[in-house]
């Protein structure tokens, strides 16, 4: 199974939830099979995902989920010991990990190699990190969702990618889209 | 009021609810004041980039956010700054302790002063310089202004403000 796959199967189980989709591909599977205003697209700013996503659940209620890459969070790997000591029982930072830099032409990570990021987040001070495959992502989000929380999910999946189409919508508008929404969901 | 109580009180009275900071010893007083306030969640980052992307997820989520950091972090956020801040238009004050300035004792902290103004200036990002203590009286404005233009508006604080380090 590859991230697409994965991310399909979740749309049930997120698409009432804020998402923070990861630049490139995740941004843009997510944007061509469930664009809605609840979907914050990042456009470039690799690694930010999960900062990014930790920012909005500190602010406010409603549960928030990073969608995170193996290679992004290898890109800022000081927002794991920054997650684990500013916790947010209101975020899940779920992280896609094929093993490969997959926007960019499936080059090999040091995830899908001797690192595990499992083993880093607990490291890192993370209580509740779960390692799963990529059939058990809709149980495991799910749960993680339901349990309120904070977790971080490593789903170990295949590399590979589908043909998506670019995301042209104005960046401005993906902000206040989103931020329009989480505001009347906090009202 | 000595100028971290007053930056400090800045923050609060323009609802800045969120600081992060990356450390400089001419900072540490006002990360202390940042610390111990209780209108202010306070965050630490691990480097300037970081702390961008909570402050831009902490504004999308309501809450008027800032960055405290060193020039040398000019160098790390050019990405972030213009992909993320500028792109999506967001709000961003920038505290930044101007190292390498006059009464600086490391040399290699000189190799970053001289290209902060430029780098600032190329990013078209709006930059005050804060050289001798009354200047803090303009931060109020300066916030305003921040979110107002929702622009990152860079605040350069030399040595000379902070009476030496």
């Amino acid at each position: 199974m590859i991230r697409s796959e994965i991310l399909k199967n979740l749309i049930p189980v997120i698409s009432d939830h804020f998402v923070i989709c990861n630049i490139g591909l995740p941004s843009q599977e997510m944007h061509m099979m469930d664009d809605q205003a609840t979907n914050f697209y990042m456009l470039g700013t690799m690694g930010l995902s999960s900062s990014i996503g930790l920012g909005v659940a500190l602010a406010q209620k409603q549960t928030v989920i990073s969608i995170d890459g193996d290679g992004s969070v290898l890109t800022n790997l000081g927002t794991l010991p920054t997650i684990a000591n500013n916790v947010a029982d209101n975020f899940i930072l779920l992280i896609i990990d094929n093993g490969s830099y997959g926007s960019t032409g499936d080059q090999p990570t040091y995830a899908g190699q001797k690192t595990s990021l499992a083993a880093v987040a607990e490291a890192c001070g993370c209580e509740n990190v779960v390692e799963c495959q990529a059939e058990e992502a809709v149980d495991v989000v799910q749960g993680a969702i339901d349990s309120k929380q904070m977790t971080v999910i490593v789903c170990k999946c295949e590399s590979g990618n589908i043909p998506v189409p670019v995301i042209t919508m104005d960046p401005v508008v993906i902000k206040h889209r989103f931020m329009t929404e989480l505001e009347k969901r906090n009202a | 009021m000595s100028i971290d109580k007053k930056i400090v009180a800045d923050f609060v009275k323009n609802k800045i609810e969120l600081v992060t900071t990356v450390p400089c010893k001419q900072l540490a007083g006002v990360i202390e004041e940042i610390d111990a306030c209780d209108d202010i969640y306070h965050i630490p980052s691990n480097k300037e980039d970081e702390g961008m992307g909570i402050c831009a997820g902490s504004f999308m989520g309501g809450k008027r956010s800032a960055i405290i950091m060193q020039n040398t972090a000019i160098g790390v956020t050019i990405n972030t700054l213009a992909t993320l801040t500028q792109y999506y238009r967001m709000p961003l004050p920038m505290l930044i302790s101007y190292r390498g300035e006059l009464g600086e004792p490391v040399a290699c902290q000189v190799e970053m002063a001289v290209h902060t103004k430029a780098l600032l200036k190329q990013m078209n990002i709006p930059t005050y310089h804060f050289h001798r203590e009354r200047d803090v009286e303009e931060l109020d404005k300066i916030l305003k202004y921040t979110f107002m233009s929702n622009k990152p508006v860079a605040i350069l604080t030399d040595a000379s403000f902070w009476g030496g380090y």
